[in-house]
């Protein structure tokens, strides 16, 4: 009774610390990388004309926040994410979905999901401005591309996966496919399907600031593009820096949503 | 006394890229309603197979399945309690009657009831994760008793579990189905469960599946399965059955 309590906080406090400890490092490194580069430029001992500064970065960041409109940009690389994100996942767990239902289906479409899944989808970027014109259309076509067959393919695999034994059980139960679709095979793999959501995040991330970099006159992978040809490397570093930002942002986000979506379904 | 199921010259093949397996070949057999009937047989001989063609699960290859009830119902339980971990044990006792439009109130009662009675009522809304071996396959047991079904089908239902609590909950169950009125076909690989808890037990050849032989278990002074094992015909049957199947182990 009385060693108890003591043993409980003892693993707490123990718990705390190491996060900090965790935390602490990894703030260290951050800061010990951009002073390092700083004291290098400070001391010309890096040409800044190439790799910039922090001071520099900083400093084309107020600057492009107060002149060309930082936050539209950001908007419209955000917004372009979330739309292929949302497209995406929709229809990869749809045509998953009807794989699952249909395996006749799924056996013939096999090679097809295959090919198109290890098919590099860069190499495809100019004929789809052909196709689809040089606007947001293309950069969402290719982001689309490039997170919806390695979704569909790994939640299918998900789903035929599920425990065979669960199915069994709701078959003797007389269940059809549907209801072992809705009470076994989805809610089983929930997790899987969240995790695949994450995955897409950052594929239709990809995809966009791909997209941008190939047609677009708005978006942070434009500033990068504009950046290198008139040979502003500070714009380029800056962008790439908020690149990392935002995408791990979006990273968090859906990890928040996850955490949701636990707790509503353990309560 | 009434039969409730008749099975006669039941055959089985499975068919598969390397061959035909023939999993049962011609068993004949009486089921009389209310009786507790336990299947034994060498491993792999089609005892899982004969309860999943009951169970409408697989399809048979010959021979004739006949009820002699309308409506009738069947409980299947499986080796694995296959417990949703994302349903509360309410709502796993629960969807035998959910996927068969069953949910009345007097229905969802009737598992409210069950859950009280035997030792669960704590953990109607816990998940199953936080239920030991044994409470889990009472969790099963009562999922498949929910829908009220006329004959149990059991495939080794306990053998997941340590020899104690194996007996233990035999016990249990043997008196949660003969309180419901229950009849039983229960695979099992253990001879003494099987003596002890049945009113027939009936042994099973090598595959394909025959019947070797049926015993009417009598036992005098019978009482509750643990206390049959005391019983003085008890050794006598275990022997029997047991050299019945002809366990060697170098074959
Ligand atoms: N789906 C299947 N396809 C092909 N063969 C099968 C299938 N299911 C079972 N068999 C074969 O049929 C035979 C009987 O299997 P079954 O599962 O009925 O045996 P069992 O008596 O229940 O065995 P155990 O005591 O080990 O549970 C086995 O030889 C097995 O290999
Ligand atoms: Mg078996």
């Amino acid at each position: 009774m009385s060693t108890l309590p003591n043993e409980r906080e003892e693993y707490l406090k123990k718990k705390k610390k190491e996060k900090r400890i965790v935390i602490f490092f990894q703030i260290l490194i951050l800061v010990c990388c951009l002073l390092l580069w700083e004291i290098a430029a400070q001391f010309d001992w890096i040409n800044t004309f190439l790799s910039s500064s922090p001071s520099l970065v900083f400093k084309t960041f107020l600057s492009l926040f107060e002149q060309n409109d930082l936050l539209s940009h950001i908007g419209i690389t955000t917004y372009e994410t979330f739309l292929s994100f949302a497209i995406a996942s929709l229809i990869g767990l749809s045509v998953s979905t009807l794989l699952w239902w249909f395996p006749r289906l799924a056996k013939i479409l096999d090679p097809y999901l295959t090919i198109l899944n290890s098919l590099p989808k860069v190499a495809l970027g100019p004929l789809i401005i052909i196709w689809v014109g040089a606007s947001m259309n293309s950069i969402i076509f290719m982001a689309l591309l490039i997170c919806i067959f390695l979704s569909i393919i790994n939640i299918y695999h998900d789903f035929l996966n599920t425990d065979s034994s669960y199915i069994t059980l709701l078959k003797s139960l007389g269940a059809n496919k549907k209801d072992i679709f809705l009470k076994v095979v989805l809610p089983a793999n929930l997790s899987n399907i969240i995790n695949n959501l994450k995955i897409n995040v950052s594929m239709a991330f990809i995809g966009v600031i791909m997209g941008e970099l190939l047609v677009s006159k708005k978006g942070l992978g434009y500033l990068i593009m504009y950046g290198t040809q008139v040979f502003n490397i500070n714009l380029v570093i800056t962008s790439v820096f908020l690149l990392g930002i935002l995408s791990f942002l979006f990273y968090y986000l859906i990890c928040f949503l996850e955490k949701m979506i636990q707790k509503k379904t353990a309560n | 006394m009434k039969n409730i199921l008749t099975i006669s010259h039941l055959k089985k093949n499975y068919q598969d890229d390397s061959g035909e397996i023939e999993a049962i070949w011609d068993v004949d057999l009486e089921v009389p309603e209310g009786k507790f009937i336990s299947i034994v047989g060498p491993s792999g001989c089609g005892k899982s197979t004969l309860l999943s063609i009951l169970a409408g699960l697989e399809k048979k290859s010959g021979g004739t399945i006949q009820f002699h009830k309308d409506d009738i119902k069947l409980g299947y339980m499986l080796q694995k309690d296959s417990l949703f971990p994302w349903r509360t044990i309410l709502d796993n006792c629960l969807l035998g009657l959910e996927l068969k439009k069953m949910l009345t109130e007097e229905n969802i009662h009737y598992v409210h009831h069950l859950l009280d009675t035997y030792g669960l009522h704590d953990f109607k809304n816990k998940y199953p994760s936080s239920l030991s071996g044994g409470m889990r396959q009472r969790v099963a047991l009562i999922r498949t008793l929910a829908i009220q079904p006329d004959i149990l089908l059991l495939d080794e239902p306990f053998s997941a579990l340590d020899a104690m609590t194996r007996v233990a909950l035999s016990d249990d169950v043997y008196h949660m189905i003969k309180k419901e009125g229950k009849t039983v076909l229960m695979v099992t690989h253990d001879i003494a469960e099987a003596v002890s808890l049945s009113d027939i037990v009936v042994v099973l050849t090598k595959r394909p599946a025959r019947i070797k032989k049926m015993y009417e278990i009598q036992l005098t002074g019978r009482s509750t399965p643990i206390e049959n094992r005391k019983c003085k015909e008890f050794s006598m049957y275990y022997d029997q059955i047991w050299r019945d199947l002809d366990v060697h182990l170098t074959e």
